[in-house]
């Protein structure tokens, strides 16, 4: 395989954006990605979207994005899995890049989710629809669940996950971008009104529209690009069973770990070499899960790392600089894309005051549903 | 859901059933083509134990639709003595009274229906066992 670089980026604000389309969105983002990467090529797209059926009542975006970006004849794929449909996404252009299959290839995600009444029921089905689903579970409910079993297995108390929810929200004050830019405190989270017990509203992602799209491209387009150089230097994917309860640890996410195993292998790095990462935070608790299982901090550490700052801005292992899924908000399609487009963005040095001074690794980690599957990428300025 | 799927899972849903693998013993719920854990085809039948004890729980207050009506209403996991875990809700309960390892038995109940004149939907779910 070769070399493959991110030479554009667009992303469109997150928030309840009464007026876009589905389509609207995704051609604002990546048209911008397109100016951006100024290589006038285009060899392919892939698109991730969760669940455009449900909450638009539209399918076969392929045709219907390339047609509106006006790329037609360009093929283009639309890659689904769940909330990790952004990050599987990037991953399949990575790899028809990487191949030598093609030169410029565009990868994006979009979900347009405030024109749907029953969001709680249309992202349950991201679960396993018969044996979870059915009987009345829903995401928050989930990680709710995940969240008692940490706290049990580690001692996990209710304010170091608050702390997760009052430092993205603070990053995101700093993202012009973002679906919430309001500061809260820890008192506020613990008291918003209760969702799935433990977890309470102040925990959980906001319901956004949005969309992100990024160019990937070979080296000899990456040089005729004007801006500066990143390198996917490495990627893992994994899946696990489907339904939480079939997982021996409930404290735990396995398919993050294996994940960012293979994407430390291919890197050649090791997790105290990033500098700056985005996590899915779709709840507080999944914050802390993931940061421990991309080895940043100990397993049961996530918590106490949290409230001691080691992931604010200033801390050694910054995390969510964006306001994460929590405060940037979660359009669950684009999200593994955003969480990219962030990183690229601080290794290139334009995060204006949210900036991770001299940031050349960074790491996204996207994944699905209740950790059934689960996307990494490390990414590094040239 | 249409009466085909609903007629599918009348085994699992009413009566517990499960298959063991012939290979490796380990029992699936629902019952699988493939063993998780040895890739083994060939399996027998297996009925679930009623009773088991409680790994983790939450309580709903913000339902899909179809469940809005019930809320607050609690959702857990539940460990049987076969080695499957079963999420359900754990019902006739007053949630302080829920504990990691608290013994649950199965009853059958409605969960839901299909519309204002459709299918019932029975099904299990668990209450604490006294």
């Amino acid at each position: 395989m070769r070399d493959v670089y991110v030479i554009g980026a667009g992303i469109t604000p997150f928030g309840e954006l009464w007026n876009m389309s589905l389509r609207d969105l995704f051609v604002a983002a990546a048209k911008d990605a397109m100016k951006d990467a100024a290589v006038g090529r285009l060899d392919g797209m892939y698109v991730g979207s969760m669940s455009p059926g449900l909450f638009v009542g539209q399918e076969h975006l392929s045709s219907l994005l390339a047609d509106y970006l006006g790329a037609v004849p360009v093929p283009c794929v639309r890659v689904e899995s769940a909330c990790a449909s952004g990050g599987g996404a990037f991953r399949s252009a990575f790899f028809e890049v990487a191949s030598g299959a093609s030169e410029v290839v565009l990868a994006g995600g979009v979900e347009k989710m405030t024109d749907f009444a029953d969001v709680t029921g249309a992202l349950a089905t991201a679960s396993d629809q018969e044996y979870e689903g059915y009987h009345g579970v829903t995401f928050p409910g989930l990680y709710a669940m995940m969240a008692r079993a940490h706290m049990r297995a580690y001692g996990t108390a209710r304010d170091e996950i608050a702390a997760v929810a009052v430092k993205n929200h603070e990053n995101a004050l700093l993202n012009a971008g973002a679906h919430l830019r309001v500061r809260i405190s820890v008192e506020q989270v613990m008291s918003s009104p209760p969702v799935a017990d433990p977890l309470r509203l102040l925990d959980c992602a906001p319901v956004s529209d949005g969309a992100c799209a990024l160019v990937l491209a070979s080296e000899a387009y990456a040089k005729q690009s004007k801006r500066p150089l990143v390198r996917v230097a490495g990627i893992g994917a994994a899946t696990d069973t489907i339904a939480l309860h079939a997982r021996s640890d409930l404290a735990s996410l396995e398919a993050v770990a294996r994940a960012a195993a293979k994407a430390y292998a291919a890197s050649s790095r090791r997790p105290k070499d990033v500098q700056v990462a985005e996590v899915h935070d779709c709840f507080t608790i999944a914050e802390i899960m993931a940061i421990e299982a991309l080895g940043f901090v100990g397993r049961g550490r996530g918590g106490p790392a949290s409230k001691g700052g080691e992931t604010s801005r200033e801390g050694p292992i910054p995390v969510n600089t964006s306001g994460g899924l929590k405060a940037k908000g979660h359009p669950v399609g684009a999200t593994g894309a955003a969480q990219i487009f962030e990183i690229v963005t601080q290794l290139r040095g334009e995060a204006g005051k949210r900036q991770i001074r001299g940031a050349r690794v960074g790491l996204a980690q996207n994944m699905g549903g209740s950790g059934g599957s689960a996307t990494v990428h490390i990414l590094e300025l040239v | 859901m249409p009466a085909p799927r609903y007629a599918r899972e009348i085994p699992q849903r009413y009566r517990f059933e499960a298959t063991r693998c012939q290979n490796c013993r380990k029992v699936a719920f629902p019952p699988r083509q493939v063993c998780s854990a040895c890739q083994g085809e060939a399996f027998e039948p297996v009925v679930l134990s009623d009773e088991g004890a409680l790994v983790t729980w939450t309580v709903i207050h913000v339902a899909p639709k179809g469940f809005a009506m019930q809320t607050p209403y609690v959702v857990g996991i539940v460990e049987l003595p076969e080695g499957v875990r079963v999420t359900a809700q754990i019902v006739d309960v007053d949630p302080s009274e829920l504990d990691f390892g608290t013994r649950v038995r199965r009853v059958l109940r409605k969960l839901g229906e299909e519309n204002e004149s459709g299918i019932l939907h029975y099904g299990y779910k668990f209450v604490i066992a006294r």
